[in-house]
């Protein structure tokens, strides 16, 4: 009697059983890049509690308002979106410190051992009622851009490389000395009357 | 002279590896997409920001979608622009049930990191987005995340 081979197990099909699969997949997932500006919203002031008037110096402040035509206003004059950037870099350095500018106050940073002068500007940031979505998020990208540019260079002139390739620590310092302050005012009523 | 005689057939194709490199896809695949959860029933066309970051924690974001409902659903709802939460058209007053729901479905240690994200079309007025903020402050959702896709320059 000859020896009896085993017939080998046919596979061609299981590539098709494979690619089934793979197009399920395909279709019912979404690819996993989701990105976005992220952002803190502060808490709600307390009904019971009276609403204290936070008092800020009013060069502190820089009003950047967008009306129901998408019209762009940083202080108090029109502007571009495109020169936004740079409007707001240089309200938050100062650098020849002028007085209708911002503040800088000395403050110790945690983890760096040393003070630095650490700007006191705010951004207010107001949009009406009728704003695109759109123009929104563009002037909101253009206030992160500032912000994220004066990190950067603050991060090369203290170790000498770009913010993103810090560690956390590092970029903790950075954050310190460079705060991102953007307040959204609260939505006025008188839009709301009007309706 | 010394050729061995007999058919010189070309020997089939193995095609026992290709069900190998489909698996690799398949997995690949399975890594890095997640699964879609709910159905768009809003025309959302996101805008773009040069300074979008990534979302750091999928698993612990919640999405409110905010456009006009998607032409096959304009005959029953209109064209207006609407907020869609899960499955289902909804209007900023129920926001507060959804943020509590989507707490609930957290573990204790995770809801504080939990992530609004507000994927709305770049043609929505600020004035619903106002709401949907001012409702989020008021059920102290506060991490919130405006979708954009990340363009370069």
């Amino acid at each position: 009697m000859g020896k009896r081979s085993t017939p080998g197990l046919n596979t061609s099909s299981t590539a098709d059983i494979a690619f089934l699969l793979l197009c399920y997949f395909l279709m019912t997932s979404t690819m996993g890049s989701h990105t976005g500006l992220s952002r803190r919203l502060p808490p709600m002031p307390d009904e019971n509690q009276k609403a204290q008037e936070q008092k800020v110096n009013r060069r502190n402040i820089i009003l950047v308002r967008i009306n129901s035509q998408d019209a762009l206003f940083a202080g108090t004059e029109p502007i571009d979106v495109s020169q936004l950037k740079d409007k707001i870099k240089i309200f938050l350095t100062n650098p020849t410190n002028l007085p209708n500018l911002p503040e800088k106050k000395m403050e110790d940073i945690k983890g760096l051992g040393e003070k630095r002068l650490v700007s006191q500007g705010v951004i207010s940031l107001q949009n009406d009622r009728g704003t695109s979505y759109q123009a929104y998020i563009a002037v909101q990208n253009e206030l992160v851009k500032a912000v994220n540019e004066l990190r950067d260079e603050a991060a090369m002139a203290e170790f000498g490389r770009t913010f993103f390739a810090l560690n956390e620590d590092q970029q903790d310092i950075i954050k310190a000395m460079v705060p991102q302050q953007i307040s959204e005012a609260e939505p006025k009523d008188v839009t709301k009357k009007r309706r | 002279m010394f050729k061995k005689e007999g058919k010189k057939e070309v020997p089939a194709m193995e095609t026992s590896s290709i069900s190998d490199i489909v698996f690799m896809f398949l997995f690949f695949f399975m890594v890095t997409t997640q699964l879609r959860s709910t159905e768009n029933k809003v025309q959302v066309r996101i805008p773009s920001a040069s300074e979008a970051v990534k979302l750091e924690r999928k698993d612990l974001s919640s999405y409110i979608n905010v456009g006009t409902p998607i032409r096959s659903l304009q005959a029953q709802y209109g064209n207006e622009t609407r907020i869609q939460l899960n499955d289902s058209f909804r209007t900023t007053k129920d926001i507060r049930d959804f943020v509590a729901a989507e707490r609930e479905s957290m573990s204790e240690a995770d809801r504080a990191f939990m992530t609004v994200c507000i994927k709305a079309d770049q043609n929505t007025r600020m004035g619903i987005i106002t709401d949907i903020k001012q409702e989020l402050r008021r059920c102290s959702a506060l991490k919130i995340m405006y979708s954009a896709t990340r363009t370069q320059d």
